[in-house]
């Protein structure tokens, strides 16, 4: 049905994913328009895609390379100040010349959103790159407690820098992203996690997860991917930091990038199970809708103060006792639906010594 | 001359602190040859190996694959000369299919970048039919066919083995490394196994050297034997004169004896 020319079949899937999300967007900005209350919800569905960009790109690091990383929230606040240091200082005022609601600002805030979000993406491969550099050496724990480490240095820093705003928080952000950019990248990000993890690229980073020894045996730099796994996965960060940097209220402050963001990121990714792309999307559905869905609880006990984040947290107890590997464990949605052929086949593996198949394969010997 | 060689081992020399694994080894292996690696526990076989590969750097000495020495090169690049290994204590990457496994053994064979395998260009979609056709047909060979989309962890131990060396021929190696693949094997998958590594070498034309502890594995291979014994090379020869070396009977049984066991 779609053609095979490469390029073509991916042209015509990215019109019909835009034409999709754009109408949806469409449809929410209308629906907003009448009920009001849609305006809340809209809030929590754009926040969602950009905590799936974060889960599936921490997933890259986490699931497929095995690097266990605490440091995203950094990452994102690299991406997030970096996009918004230029659209404060630089593309916003250029934009304010434009007359209010006319095409040609129209044009311009996007195309100015866009290379805020590639310059917020490269500052964060950078700091990525430069994260990745001790994962040459540390294994594990002690890697996580770097990146841990290296999450709150950016945060401090930020926290000092005058010019982007320190304590006080950066305001004056041009409100730009919406949910289109934001589902633009969030299906970007999971597009391209999906291609690099069925590609030489990804089995290099599923090797190293597995075993860095018999991966270096196959040939496989393991420094090289380890390194590239931090470089893409920070990059993604970085872009989901500079889609909430600029969505309403568009303000930053250093507090919303600390550990705990990370650790929320990373709640995600174990939820979903290590190494699955659709687990983790599923999870940062699940982890972003429960703690404001149990904000009704309140309303049913009146009595009771606001328990949702004791509900919440007995909740993620419950689902990590019953299912340690995580929802999907390493595998993805679409494993589950079709019988696996993991189970010993039914006519028995003994079909002959493999040296039987060896003999006949050969032939007879050419004389 | 140095086109005939595989591999040469000059005088290596590894030690620990003070334990001298290995010392002063010397070994060449011409094309298409099949050497046998013995010695009893703890004779610096297995450190052999791991510093052929790269594992461990000799303290002294040289190897020289392929015409290049190989002392300061990392365990990827002298995959990249031509030489591929199995493990003692099975390493395969358990967590993913059977078919995946052989198509890292690849790796070095099917390269593209990561922007191609994003936006499946041509370079992807050759390189990736290439892996899964030659990744099918060391399967075949191997007869694993029939379990590639298998987790290799819920193969039988004796597929496992097997699997090691189909990974390790992805490579398309001049030299492939055994250790120990009889370990644990019972007498009629070893003796299927001896029929398997002489046929591989003849298929694929490569030079084999294998560490094993089953003679009789050993002695009907093998066209060399080289004995190791504290870290020493003790003797060198075919099946015939290690059989009937003074010296390797001792390392074997402790004390000088009529050949019992060998």
């Amino acid at each position: 049905m779609l053609p095979r020319t490469w390029w073509l079949r991916d042209l015509i899937l990215l019109v019909l994913y835009i034409g999709v999300i754009y109408l949806a967007w469409i449809a929410l900005e209308y629906a907003a328009i009448y009920w009001p209350t849609m305006r809340y919800y809209n809030r929590i569905i754009v926040l969602l895609g950009i905590n799936i960009i974060l889960a599936v790109s921490l997933n890259i690091i986490n699931g497929h390379a095995g690097q266990f990383s605490l440091g995203h929230a950094g990452f994102m606040a690299v991406g997030a100040y970096g996009a918004a240091y230029l659209t404060v200082y630089h593309f916003g005022p250029y934009v304010e010349k434009f007359a209010e609601g006319s095409v040609q600002r129209l044009v311009w805030q996007n195309v100015f959103l866009l290379l805020a979000i590639l310059a917020g993406a490269i500052v964060s491969a950078i700091a990525g790159y430069i994260v990745g550099l001790p994962s040459l050496r540390l294994r594990g724990d002690y890697l996580a407690i770097v990146t841990l480490g290296f999450g709150e240095i950016i945060r401090v820093v930020i926290l000092n820098v005058e010019v982007i705003g320190a304590a006080r928080g950066l305001t004056g952000i041009p409100a730009w992203s919406n949910f289109f950019w934001v589902f633009f990248f969030a299906g970007l990000t999971i597009l391209i996690s999906h291609r690099l993890v069925m590609s030489s690229v990804g089995r290099a980073f599923l090797a190293v997860r597995e075993d860095q020894i018999a991966a270096e045996a196959m040939g496989v730099d393991t420094t090289r991917y380890k390194v590239k796994a931090f470089i893409i996965g920070s990059c993604l960060a970085g872009v989901a930091g500079a889609l909430f940097a600029h969505y309403t209220p568009a303000y930053l402050n250093p507090t919303m990038f600390t550990f705990i963001k990370s650790f929320e990121v990373v709640a995600m990714v174990v939820l979903g199970g290590l190494g699955s792309i659709t687990g983790s999307i599923i999870a940062a559905i699940i982890l972003t809708i429960l703690p404001e869905g149990l904000r009704y609880v309140k309303d049913i006990y009146p009595g009771m103060r606001d328990p949702r984040m004791v509900i919440y947290s007995i909740m993620l107890i419950v689902l990590m006792l019953t299912r340690p590997q995580g929802l999907f464990g390493r595998r993805e949605l679409w494993e589950f639906l079709p019988k696996r052929k993991d189970s010993i086949p039914k006519e028995g593996r003994d079909e002959g010594d493999s040296n039987d198949k060896l003999d006949r394969d050969s032939g007879p010997p050419v004389t | 001359m140095a086109d005939d060689i595989v591999l040469q081992a000059n005088s290596v020399t590894i030690r620990f602190g003070g334990l001298t694994a290995v010392s002063n080894f010397n070994l060449a292996i011409r094309p298409h040859e099949l050497v046998g690696l013995i010695g009893p526990n703890g004779a610096g076989k297995t450190t052999l190996f791991n510093m052929l590969t790269g594992v461990y750097k000799p303290t002294e000495g040289e190897i020289v694959i392929g015409g290049v020495k190989t002392t300061e090169m990392k365990p990827y690049q002298i995959t990249s000369l031509g030489v591929a290994r199995t493990f003692q204590n099975i390493r395969l990457f358990k967590e993913l299919t059977v078919l995946d496994n052989v198509k890292i053994g690849g790796h070095i064979h099917y390269k593209y970048s990561g922007t191609s395998a994003v936006l499946h260009t041509n370079r992807f979609q050759e390189a990736e039919d290439e892996a899964e056709v030659e990744s099918e047909k060391l399967l075949e060979i191997f007869g694993l066919k029939s379990r590639a989309e298998s987790y290799a962890k819920n193969l039988p131990y004796g597929d496992q083995r097997r699997l090691e060396i189909a990974r390790a021929l992805a490579a398309r190696p001049k030299l492939l490394l055994l250790d120990e693949p009889a370990a644990g094997l019972n007498d009629s998958e070893t003796r299927s196994l001896m029929n398997t590594i002489h046929d591989i070498r003849d298929r694929f034309d490569i030079a084999i050297l294998l560490i094993e502890h089953n003679m009789e594995l050993v002695m009907g291979i093998c066209e060399r034997i080289v004995v190791l014994n504290f870290g020493k090379t003790i003797a060198e020869g075919t099946p015939e004169t290690i059989r009937a070396n003074p010296a390797v009977i001792e390392a074997y049984l402790g004390e000088p004896a009529e050949a019992a066991g060998l």
